[in-house]
């Protein structure tokens, strides 16, 4: 379970997050809109440990451990994985190797025994295959030369393989078009389950609609604003965000 | 050997505007004695070799195959102080040379130095491949205490031989390394080399290549890795003198604690080399506040039918990398090594030998400590 | 291609030759005696009745260039020069004038004969010239309308008298007298040469420009050119440069100073069209100069660009010390070297500042049998956090007697900076070439053409007056060099 607690945060000297309060429950999948400059993407690089974002007050929880605390790598050992909105490109790492690395490294945390290469190739390999995507994708290096769709794919290949226990989407709908859109959103239904959560972070509607949340938070001006269910996204598809700032 | 360091180049000179050898001056150097070794010090590879130890050849410990003596010849003429000094104190060593047609596979060449106190050490070389030939040379630096190793090779190919040269300078911290590298390359021939610079407190490899006949090609690659106060010199002079060659060269410069790294790069295209392909890139990552990285890629060309290109990037880390790998449960320490290796993995392409390329890539994971702490 | 049709006609207007400033104009004149030595100096600090720090400050230039030798690291040869064979001074008999109506008509004629006409109505709308004629400026145009906003243009002779407190705190605070050997040469002996002052927050409302000419035999021209952007200010300077055609050698080794103040700005553009010499490698002028401005200001800027087509050798590297945080160095050059030209030029970016950044972008065309070299240093210093730079040089041949080199020196001391450098080398290529001809131009304008599109960058960094004259420039320049 994510708990966030009044969770204030700032960049430099600019206030972003303004007293955030959430809980997403084991299993469940949560949806965070919100207008452009809300604080959507910083909500995510915090909880995730990216440098450069000072925390000003509050706390965030996974299943009672105190993510702050941590660094990026030992968020993700515990459970926390992000899928970028701009998935960073690594040339000369390749992707078999960048993945293998990180799940042994997660694994090795965790007390639990490491894969060797051949067990590694063989479960990614069923993930490709689960998820449709090009063989080679394993072979090249990490996001170098991938199209927009490719790279959003290959954050739903590492989600698959690290298994998180809570995934942070930060607007992975951006610049895909329909196709990969519905792959991108089976990858994470097919993790659906009682010991997967998700913080489905975007601007629209339209990829709720292919990863159906339990619930919809709405965030504007660094606050939750309003929660509601799935038919809160329709709303505001229907309505926007004009007036949310103000509630 | 009281006149030794009479005549080092200094820095007035326009090719050792960035490397002093000063520091040689501290030490009063004596000739080098014959010493036992222990054979575990030498790398478990299944392939002939060739080992001195302070300059002097190991018989027990070599397995020379027939067309590799050891010899003691005259020394060609070069206008430069460091290949004049050891044509004046020089050493036997090794004479290789491989006959026409001839697949000789794959030798090993050790150098271990055993200095109690400080000794110099001026081996010549000589590696000549005939027509077709064709041989890799595993060429490896090591040692103990403070000595200068300086040795020389000459290296020439015949028509359409092929020399892999992978090189590992591993000399000891104290120890001081200036090779000199001749090659004269001959029609259709390939040169293809790689050199890991890991040792030394100061060091330069110095290669002068030579693009003498129509369709030669060559790959003149390094790696520098570099902590503590260790200085290294990378300079290379290309001499396009045929027309149709190629040069490839690539060069990393990774850079941590004081260390300074030189890139020095001359690509020099002659009058009849038309359709030259040249190309050169020295890419340094400065890991500290306090290393320092000079570069100097340089072009001379005199044909007009031809395509040269250089270029030269210097930057640090990229953070957003970093914290991606972190961000998937990565330790940084190990995301720098990640990011490290990547960086130097494309001069580790002419690195086609299994064993050659298992050993380079044992010597790097060996270096990471000294780099990432 | 209307650029193409009027250089066509400037060529066929030329008889006998590409270069068409070479004519020679009969002034009476009056030199200082031949050579070198300390009489001389004090004889050219007298002519201009300096005060007594400014005859010190050469005096002591003098004794520094005595000690010193001649530099030959560049990638250039001469015959050794005889510095005891020159004339370091050579004014026109007339006494200076008062006003442009009082410069001698002959004068005026032959910067009419330049383009350069010194008549205020009939030059060219907003543009200033200072009128250097071998040692002495003869004349500066809109001085009037200039001060009327603060703006100081007048020769640096007139600013020692009129402005003696911004001379002395300026002078060889950028380009110290011994920092190399044609710089203690100049220091010793300038003669003349631009002074501008634009105080702070003033935008120069007009171009200013000066045009060098060097006119008779056997002198040497040592001008100094001191800008001075105090903050806030900006300035845009172009200076053009030509010589009759004569078969010895003369030497000019000019210095320029800039200083940029907090958020200052100066650009500064050069037309460098001294006589080259002739096909056979006889005569021309050979070009030391040392140009430098500082960044002294936070977000300050310096702009060099040049087009460099004259001159039998050039050894020029305009550079910038980028000291205030957030300073901008830029470099945009275009040399071009037909017959025997020598060409070593390039820039010098030091970064000593915070977030300072610069670019270098340098094309060199080689034609005939000439030597074209780039050469140029970037230095990141340890204090220089975040320095960016990004270099381009571009390199192309134009037949296969020529040669065309590639010398960067880069040099990092601090983990935070970035520095890009790329160079290629190639020729105009056959399918280009082939194209153009196809569409019905001559092999000559293809390669105009060509050699126009690849030296774009550079040249659009020029004033438009003068972009449409370099063009041409260029075309003449490389006159002969195919077929």
């Amino acid at each position: 379970m994510l708990e966030i607690k009044n969770l204030s945060a700032r960049i430099d000297d600019k206030e972003i997050l303004r007293g955030i309060d959430l809980v997403v429950p084991q299993g469940e999948i949560h949806a965070i809109m919100g207008p452009n400059g809300a604080g959507k993407s910083t909500l995510s690089y915090v909880l995730s440990g990216r440098d450069g974002y000072e925390v000003t007050g509050g706390t965030a929880t996974l299943n009672g451990v105190d993510l702050l605390a941590m660094a990026p790598e030992e968020r993700a050992a515990a459970g926390v994985f992000l899928a970028f909105q701009y998935p960073v490109e690594l040339p000369g790492v390749g992707n078999a190797n960048f993945i293998r690395t990180a799940l042994n490294a997660i694994l090795r945390a965790r007390g639990e025994p490491e894969l060797d290469a051949v067990a590694f190739l063989k479960r990614a390999r069923a993930e490709i295959k689960r998820l449709a995507m090009p063989e080679d994708m394993l072979k090249r290096n990490v996001n170098v030369g991938f199209s927009g769709g490719e790279k959003k794919r290959n954050e739903v290949l590492q989600m698959a393989l690290l298994r998180p226990r809570i995934a942070i989407l930060d607007e992975t709908d951006s610049g895909l078009d329909i196709d990969a859109l519905k792959i991108v959103a089976d990858g994470v239904n097919a993790l659906r389950g009682p010991d997967f959560s998700a913080l489905v972070i975007t601007h629209y509607q339209r990829l709720l609609d292919h990863i159906v949340p339990d619930y919809v938070h709405v965030l504007a001006n660094g606050r939750i604003v309003r929660s509601g269910g799935p038919e809160l996204a329709h709303e505001l598809e229907a309505h926007g965000y004009a007036g949310l700032e103000a509630a | 050997m009281s006149d030794l360091l009479a005549n080092l180049p200094g820095r007035h000179l326009e090719a050792w505007h960035y490397t002093d050898l000063k520091a040689l001056k501290s030490f009063a150097f004596a000739a080098p004695a014959p010493a036992a070794i222990d054979s575990a010090l030498l790398p478990d590879l299944a392939m002939n070799r060739i080992v001195f130890v302070n300059g002097f050849l190991d018989e027990a410990l070599s397995v020379l195959p027939a067309w590799a003596r050891l010899s003691s010849h005259e020394a060609t003429k070069s206008d430069l102080p460091l290949a004049i000094l050891n044509a004046q104190h020089r050493q036997a060593g090794i004479a290789i040379d491989i006959p026409d047609d001839v697949d000789a596979g794959a030798i090993l060449l050790i150098s271990i130095s055993q200095a109690g106190a400080p000794i110099a050490l001026f081996p010549r070389h000589r590696i000549s491949l005939g027509r077709n030939a064709k041989l890799t040379l595993i060429d490896i630096a090591q040692g103990e205490g403070v000595y200068w190793h300086n040795p020389v090779s000459e290296i020439s190919l015949a028509d359409a031989a092929q020399l892999s040269h992978y090189r590992l300078q591993d000399e000891a911290e104290a120890a001081f390394h200036t090779a000199t590298i001749f090659a004269d390359i001959a029609a259709s021939a390939a040169y293809e080399s790689f050199s890991l610079v890991l040792g030394g407190q100061l060091s330069r490899a110095e290669f002068h290549a030579r693009l003498g006949g129509a369709g030669a090609d060559i790959h003149l690659n390094a790696a520098q890795l570099l902590a503590g106060t260790q200085h290294a010199d990378f300079t290379s002079v290309v001499s396009h003198d045929a027309p149709h060659c190629a040069s490839r060269q690539t060069v990393k410069s990774v850079l941590a604690g004081h260390s300074r790294g030189v890139f020095q790069g001359r690509i020099e295209v002659a009058r009849a080399a038309q359709k030259t392909d040249g190309y050169q890139m020295n890419q340094a990552l400065l890991l500290s506040p306090h290393a320092e990285i000079d570069s100097k890629p340089e072009l001379e060309i005199f044909a007009d039918d031809v395509k040269c290109s250089h270029g030269a990037t210097i930057g640090a880390l990229d953070p957003e990398q970093i914290f991606y790998l972190r961000s998937r449960g990565i330790p940084e320490p190990e995301a720098r090594a990640m990011l490290i290796r990547a960086f130097i993995d494309e001069a580790l392409a002419p690195v086609t030998h299994d064993q050659a390329r298992a050993l380079l890539e044992r010597a790097i994971e060996g270096a990471w400590s000294k780099l990432v702490s | 291609m209307p650029a193409i049709a009027e250089t066509l006609d400037t060529v066929q207007q030329i008889t006998g030759s590409t270069y068409k400033y070479g004519f020679e104009t009969d002034i009476e004149m009056e030199f200082a005696p031949r050579g070198l030595n300390e009489a001389i100096v004090r004889l050219i600090s007298e002519k201009k009745g300096e005060p007594e720090w400014l005859l010190a400050w050469r005096l002591k230039s003098f004794a520094a260039w005595q000690k010193m030798e001649e530099p030959n690291w560049a990638r250039v040869k001469h015959p050794p020069i005889d510095y005891n064979d020159l004339y370091y001074y050579a004014a026109p008999k007339r006494p200076a004038p008062k006003s442009l109506a009082d410069v001698d008509p002959d004068l005026l004629a032959m910067y009419e004969k330049l383009g350069i006409p010194l008549n205020e109505r009939a030059s060219l709308a907003g543009v200033a010239v200072d009128a250097v004629f071998d040692s002495v400026s003869v004349a500066t145009t809109f001085r009037e309308s200039l001060s009327k906003v603060g703006v100081i243009f007048c020769s640096i002779s007139e600013a020692v008298r009129e402005h003696p407190e911004l001379v002395r705190k300026y002078l060889g605070s950028v380009v110290p007298a011994g920092d190399n050997y044609f710089t203690a040469l100049n220091s010793a002996v300038f003669s003349d040469g631009s002074f501008v002052f634009i105080p702070r927050g003033v935008r120069c409302p007009m171009e200013l420009s000066t045009y060098f000419r060097i006119n008779a035999r056997n002198t040497g021209q040592f001008e100094r050119t001191l800008i001075i952007a105090e903050e806030g200010a900006s300035v845009s300077y172009l200076e053009g440069c030509t010589a009759p055609m004569r078969d010895e050698n003369q030497l000019h080794a000019a210095v320029v100073e800039l200083v940029a103040l907090d958020e200052a700005k100066i650009k500064y553009s050069t037309v460098q069209n001294w006589y080259p010499g002739d096909a056979q490698g006889r005569g021309g002028i050979y070009n030391f100069v040392t140009k430098r401005g500082a960044c002294r200001g936070a977000n300050s800027k310096i702009s060099w660009t040049q087009v460099e087509t004259g001159s039998a050798i050039t050894w020029k590297y305009p550079s910038c010390i980028l000291q205030g945080e957030g300073s901008v160095g830029e470099f945009y050059s275009v040399a071009v070297t037909n017959n025997h030209q020598q060409a070593d030029t390039g820039t010098k970016m030091i970064h000593l500042g915070a977030n300072t950044s610069s670019t270098i972008i340098a094309k060199g065309i080689s034609a005939g049998q000439s030597n074209n070299t780039y050469r140029g240093l970037v230095r990141i210093m340890p204090n220089a956090r975040n320095a960016r730079n990004f270099t381009q040089c571009d390199s192309l041949l134009i037949g296969d007697r020529c040669g065309a080199h590639t010398v960067p020196y880069i040099e990092c001391r601090n983990p935070t900076g970035k520095v890009e450098h790329e160079a290629t080398t190639s020729k105009i290529a056959d399918d280009q070439l082939f194209y153009c001809r196809s569409r019905g131009l001559s092999e000559e304008d293809s390669v105009g053409l060509i050699v126009n599109g690849f030296c774009k960058d550079v040249l659009k960094e020029l004033p438009m007056e003068f972009a449409v004259e370099a063009q041409k420039l260029l075309a003449v320049s490389l006159e002969g060099s195919v077929g």
